[in-house]
């Protein structure tokens, strides 16, 4: 019973982490159709600053300048190169190459700068563990669920009542009317690549707080769970991409508490099983869990 | 109630060439003028290019890979040629599109704070004073501000387009084929709003394939043919001209007033008009509208 509550909280933990990068994930596809192969460096990039920083700015601006950082990189990113390609439905695969392209620029550098190291974030929660009635869990993982929860209600308010948000909206779903009503489309657009790179740099903390052992070269990786999640979402729905996150946390919480048991499927079963879920779920739901098109709903 | 001088806003397209692709020529040397509190109207066939100039207006040709080639646009002191399309917004020129586009997945209530975005934060009194005129034009969409907008009926979205364009408080409304795929009632109800918002002091360049509304609205009247500004004049002029007459109002010799040319418009009888037009590049354009 106490295995079970654990292995839940785990879950909820993970998946809150990966709603933080697959929100981010989505919201640049909604923006501008672009699927964004950089957001794991851009993570890396995040978390390699404020590990950088925090001994000098301590933990709070440090986390401040790596969100900021990697929200005007991938804001330039969408802006001075992406934007500049032309904008068909086809040019959105060139642009979706290109990412590519810097994903490969940013994990090869930043892979060179730290190496075999493992670099503390120097956040506040250390390995503290608390018991809550039945199970200890660690502070880090409490937090990661607190902070998503909070980070992820205020994106969703910034989507609901924003002029941005709006914008934005009005622009997945029609960019000649959007600019007929004035919209900025590439304002809007830019700024969701920041708000996305926000997220990552975000999340980078957590992936490297406790039970973790720090930021590796290899952190960014991770969020390539964050991506079937997004697309078992619905590729286009933020709401989506929450529901994917906790499906792909939960699941990876429960293989990994079950592994032992299940060993005859071979070890390393916690990073396929992302995979699998996803490639089940669209074997049901092809369009994903909230991918419906369109308005008509009978 | 023209809130400075003529000139400072009047619309004046002169001489305006458009390109698509830098090889479809689709306005040679087009002009007109929409003076303020006036309601000019642009008729013509599937493919004549009003939409064209209405793009080239309101600064979304560069979506369809158009460009101005020649000529230009002004609204009062404002160029408008080669602008995006948020200074058309910001000098007060507002484009309902063709086909309506409303926001399907948004609510009603979202559609209409969409209108004005371009025009940076505005008070809530603002938005209220707004949606307030909305509502008195449109008292159906105050029943539905909750809905979602692809669920409304074609009429409901075209007053929804309306509205939305209206939330920017524009001095110039661009409404192209208000009347596309409207039951006569409902094209009828269309025509009084126009004519409530021209009275409220805005002016109005109205682009219709159904000629019979647009000649009784409109005060001045152009067809465009092929690209072509073919025929100008005072409207009610216009609408007596054999040409006219004949073309868009679908009158073989002496049957029929306007009214019933809003009807004939929805039956397809006006598609067999435009297809003996001759004009080779109305044909296709006009199966398309068949389907649309
Ligand atoms: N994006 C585009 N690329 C190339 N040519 C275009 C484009 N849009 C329109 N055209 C061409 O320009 C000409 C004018 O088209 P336009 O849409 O302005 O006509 P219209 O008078 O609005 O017709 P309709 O009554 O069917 O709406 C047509 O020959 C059309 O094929
Ligand atoms: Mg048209």
């Amino acid at each position: 019973m106490t295995g079970l509550l654990d292995t839940l909280l785990a879950g909820l933990a993970l998946g809150a982490v990966y709603a933080l990068v697959a929100l981010g994930f989505v919201i640049i596809f909604k923006a501008s159709h672009v699927m964004n192969f950089a957001h794991g460096s851009m993570l890396l990039l995040g978390g390699y600053l404020t590990a950088v920083l925090h001994e000098h700015l301590g933990f709070a601006a440090a986390l401040a300048v790596g969100v900021l950082a990697t929200a005007a990189l991938a804001g330039a990113v969408d802006r001075v190169l992406l934007q500049r390609l032309p904008q068909d439905p086809k040019a959105a695969h060139v642009a979706t190459i290109v990412t590519i392209g810097i994903d490969i620029l940013l994990v090869t550098d930043l892979a060179r700068r730290i190496g075999g190291d493992l670099l503390s974030l120097g956040d506040p929660w250390g390995d503290k563990v608390r018991t809550l009635g039945p199970v200890t869990v660690p502070d880090s993982r409490l937090a990661a669920v607190a902070v998503s929860a909070l980070v992820i209600g205020a994106v969703f308010a910034l989507f609901r009542y924003s002029r941005w948000g709006l914008s934005l909206r009005c622009a997945a779903e029609d960019t000649e009317a959007a600019a007929l009503q004035g919209v900025r489309l590439g304002r809007t657009r830019m700024l969701a690549w920041c708000l996305a790179g926000a997220l990552a740099a975000l999340a980078a903390v957590f992936l490297a707080a406790f039970p973790a052992t720090g930021l590796e070269r290899t952190t960014g990786q991770i969020a390539l769970k964050a991506f079937p999640a997004a697309i078992l979402g619905g590729l286009a729905s933020p709401v989506g991409a929450l529901a994917g996150s906790l499906v792909i946390g939960l699941t990876e919480a429960f293989v990994i508490t079950y592994q032992s048991d299940l060993h005859v499927l071979g070890d390393g079963l916690s990073d396929v099983a992302p995979y699998v879920v996803m490639i089940l779920v669209l074997l049901v739901r092809p369009n994903g869990l909230f991918g419906a098109k369109g308005a008509v709903r009978v | 109630m023209p809130r400075a001088s003529d000139e400072a806003s009047t619309l004046r397209v002169e001489n305006l060439d458009v390109t698509y692709g830098r090889a479809v020529s689709a306005l040679r040397s087009v002009s007109l003028d929409v003076p303020p509190g006036s309601v000019v109207t642009l008729l013509g066939a599937n493919g004549a290019g009003k939409t064209t100039l209405l793009r080239a207006v309101s600064g979304t040709l560069r979506l369809h890979r158009g460009a101005v080639t020649a000529g230009g646009i002004r609204y009062g002191d404002t160029a408008l040629d080669g602008q995006d399309p948020v200074a058309a917004v910001r000098a007060g020129v507002v484009q309902v599109p063709e086909g309506r586009r409303v926001f399907a997945g948004l609510t009603v209530d979202e559609n209409l704070r969409s209108g004005g975005l371009g025009l940076g934060r505005r008070t809530p009194e603002r938005i209220k004073e707004g949606r307030d005129r909305v509502f008195a034009l449109f008292p159906r969409l105050a029943e539905r501000t909750k809905q979602q907008a692809g669920l409304l009926s074609g009429g409901e979205q075209q007053m929804l387009a309306m509205g939305r364009a209206l939330m920017a408080a524009p001095r110039l409304l661009l409404l192209d084929e208000p009347s596309l795929g409207l039951a006569p009632q409902m094209v009828e109800r269309i025509a009084d709003v126009i004519r409530e918002i021209n009275a409220q002091g805005t002016s109005v360049l109205l682009v219709e394939q159904n000629a019979g509304m647009a000649l009784a609205l409109a005060d001045h009247a152009h067809v465009l043919e092929v690209g072509e500004v073919r025929l100008s004049g005072p409207a009610g002029e216009l609408a007596r001209t054999d040409a006219v007459r004949r073309l868009y109002l679908g009158e073989t010799s002496e049957t029929g007033g306007t009214g019933e040319t809003g009807e004939t418009g929805e039956t397809g009888e006006t598609g067999e008009t435009r297809g003996t037009r001759g004009t080779g590049a109305a044909a296709p354009a006009g199966t398309e509208r068949g389907v649309a």
